[in-house]
């Protein structure tokens, strides 16, 4: 039973409600170990993750503190951030990445953690390989020292990036204080028009709200056009929360969410599925469910969407202009960016193509994306990569050939990894290169120092790769 | 965690908006990292830019950093906060702060201010108006930022946090003490919900 009405209501909101409370309420209220007063609460932590960048370190800072893991059983490491994604990489393949992947394997090995190693089932980047493994739930709490945690909302959890030693606390007690965020609601009603894709709707709506617009908020996407997506989509339509300026993204579990979940690895099974089920279908928010801030997107107005600047908020449909600038802030991107105000989008060169990272590199991404090739080829000047979020998602992707029309494409085909999304690991877009990247920030120096990073869907990645320039997908 | 009493000194204008922590501190140089040593490396793409105030003179070293809107925005890296301390901040003023950031800062000891960003922008004109003279004043205790032409401004602080800043708390030692509770709430849990446990259970 997830629903402990018996117990004291922690706040006066009006979303406690018992018959009119938020998806929000529903996973915050049940997870209070204890109220701190003033908005404060210790919260239970039902999922930890962590990554080679700082895995090691964690583990080290809380055993160096003297505590032990309040619950190994209940953490789950991956390497993703610094690890090389070249074909036959190893450990040692980024020297750099070396001692942080050593340390977390010997910590895993101490702890009893579950490590997700290269070449095994369930290795990749942390956000794919949590809803990938059903390590994350509907109803459930779960946090990494990632702020993109946020993506695994979209299974209908309460899932957050905190700093390192939040990170630390979470080992050591399985709880974390927090202060309750406000409740925000977006609906996207109606019906996505052909070929516009979950990230043309989230950078839409960062576009029309700003990277600070979601902050204090955990963000609630509903809505028709939502319902209407299958869960890989949902969780790139959460992954950019945090470029909304918001911790949480979350959607409600569905049967969409149920038939996703069914049969994965940490999946419950048997009768404790249908406990689960039973739990989950009282997740959804109550129809009169009340929202610190509630907004409506019309879907069927959203067009392909590319960002021109250096925030994720300098976004504009493909059909659009580069706007004259309107701040110094405008200014400096516009020229970091190598962009003129006035020209249309479409047409301007590319150097680079990038499909993966946390957003955008799971199976359904790709076949979005090899669907574009049909037999043409990447233009000569276009250096493309496509680097699969998971050992899983590249092996499935094998099994249908999606790497072989990739690399007949002219794409690198790579191992699964965060590779140019951070450049962490060595591997960066070259300065002054334009790089169309179905990634998630295109801040300066993001993919490597001077590199002009556009975040787009993975047909409008695929389609600048062929025409060597940014493209209308629904054209190309 | 570093205690914070009052802090006074230069105030440094960067008064850009939305700057990330991958402008703070980038990725590659937390590959591997601890949380010393990273101070050199702030901002370092922007080092030797006409237009980036922290390496010149006069505020090279200074406590506080005056910002502009949604500081520390993007990635959760609190190597951003350690940078910001090694480099020798105690203090950033900004209308508004990423949200991660904001609370990292309060894991380390380095004071996060909001004050209305028109008020900000008279802080750096006077800064700049006097350079190497004017001086802010921090006090928490009292929640004032007195200016450099000595007005005292309240601002808002979590009272929770003012606490745990003035007293250097330990915020594991805390909820350390209510393991008790902790464990009573995972028993009950475990048996309300066996299938968010037993799913994972070793
Ligand atoms: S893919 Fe990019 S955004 Fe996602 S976890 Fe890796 S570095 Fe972070």
């Amino acid at each position: 039973m997830l629903d402990r009405g018996a117990l004291p209501r922690k706040t006066g909101r009006v979303d406690d409600d018992r018959m009119t409370r938020t998806l929000f309420a529903k996973l915050w209220d049940p997870h209070v170990v204890a109220d701190l007063g003033e908005g404060w609460s210790l919260l239970h932590i039902d999922r930890v993750l962590l990554h080679d960048l700082s895995g090691a370190r964690a583990l080290a800072e809380v055993a160096a503190a003297g505590h032990a893991l309040a619950r190994p059983d209940l953490v789950f490491a991956t390497p993703d951030h610094a690890i090389s994604t070249a074909p036959g990489r190893t450990g040692e393949t980024f020297p750099g990445g070396a001692a942080p992947l050593a340390g977390l394997r010997q910590r895993a090995r101490e702890t009893g953690i579950r490590l997700f190693d290269l070449g095994q089932p369930g290795q990749g980047i942390v956000h794919v390989m949590a809803p990938e493994l059903a390590i994350v739930l509907p109803g459930t709490t779960l946090v990494c020292g990632d702020s993109h945690t946020c993506t695994n909302g979209g299974v209908g959890a309460l899932a957050f990036g905190i700093g390192a030693s939040e990170l630390s606390h979470v080992l050591a007690t399985q709880t974390l204080m927090q202060r309750r965020p406000r409740a925000m609601r977006i609906r996207f009603e109606g019906t996505l028009p052909p070929g516009v894709t979950a990230k043309d709707m989230i950078l839409h709506a960062i576009g029309r709200f700003g990277t600070a617009g979601g902050t204090g908020f955990a963000v609630e996407y509903a809505g028709a056009a939502v319902r209407a997506l299958p869960l890989e989509a949902r969780l790139t339509l959460c992954n950019l929360s945090i470029e909304l300026g918001a911790k949480m993204g979350l959607i409600a579990p569905d049967e969409t969410t149920y038939a996703y979940l069914a049969g994965r690895r940490f999946a419950p099974r048997g009768a404790a599925w249908d406990a689960a089920l039973a739990d989950w279908r009282r997740l959804p928010s109550d129809p009169d469910a009340a929202f610190d801030a509630d907004h409506w997107i019309e879907a069927g107005d959203i067009a392909p969407q590319v960002t021109w600047g250096t925030s994720p908020e300098q976004v504009l449909p493909i059909t659009g202009r580069i706007p004259a600038p309107a701040s110094a802030a405008d200014r400096a991107a516009l020229d970091y960016m190598g962009l003129e105000a006035g020209r249309p989008i479409e047409g301007t060169k590319v150097d680079w193509v990038f499909i993966g990272s946390c957003t955008n590199s799971r199976l359904s991404d790709l076949r979005d994306a090899a669907a574009m090739l049909r037999g043409r080829r990447v233009a000569p000047h276009v250096t493309a990569w496509v680097v699969p979020g998971s050992e899983t998602v590249k092996r499935e992707a094998e099994a249908e050939g999606l790497d072989r029309a990739f690399l007949a494409a002219g794409f690198a085909w790579r191992e699964p990894g965060c590779s140019l999304c951070v450049a962490a690991n060595g591997e960066t877009v070259p300065p002054g290169a334009r790089s169309v990247s179905t990634s998630n920030r295109n801040f300066v120096g993001r993919q490597g120092t001077g590199a002009r990073t556009h975040l787009a869907s993975p047909a409008m990645a695929a389609a600048a790769a062929l025409a060597g320039a940014i493209t209308d997908p629904r054209r190309a | 965690m570093q205690p914070f009493t009052t802090v006074t000194g230069l105030a440094a204008p960067l008064m850009w908006a939305n700057v990330d922590t991958d402008m703070i501190i980038p990725v590659q140089r937390l590959v591997g990292s601890t949380r010393d040593g990273l101070g050199p490396y702030g901002f370092e793409r922007f080092r030797g830019r006409p237009d980036f105030p922290l390496d010149q003179p006069p505020f090279a070293g200074a406590p506080i950093l005056l910002a502009g809107e949604n500081f520390g925005c993007g990635s959760s890296r609190e190597g951003a906060v350690w940078t910001l301390m090694g480099m020798g901040l105690r203090c950033v003023i900004a209308p508004s702060f990423g949200d991660i950031f904001h609370a990292n800062c309060f894991q380390n000891g380095l004071l996060p201010v909001r004050l209305p960003l028109g008020m900000i922008r008279r802080i750096a004109e006077a800064m700049e108006a006097s350079p190497g003279n004017a001086r802010v004043t921090l006090d928490l205790g009292r929640q004032e930022v007195v200016t450099p032409w000595g007005e005292a401004l309240p601002f808002a602080i979590d009272a929770r946090k003012k606490q745990a800043l003035l007293e250097g708390l330990d915020d594991i030692a805390l909820t350390r003490q209510r393991e008790a509770e902790i464990l009573a709430w995972q028993a009950r849990d475990s048996a309300a919900r066996p299938w968010a446990w037993d799913s994972v259970a070793g």
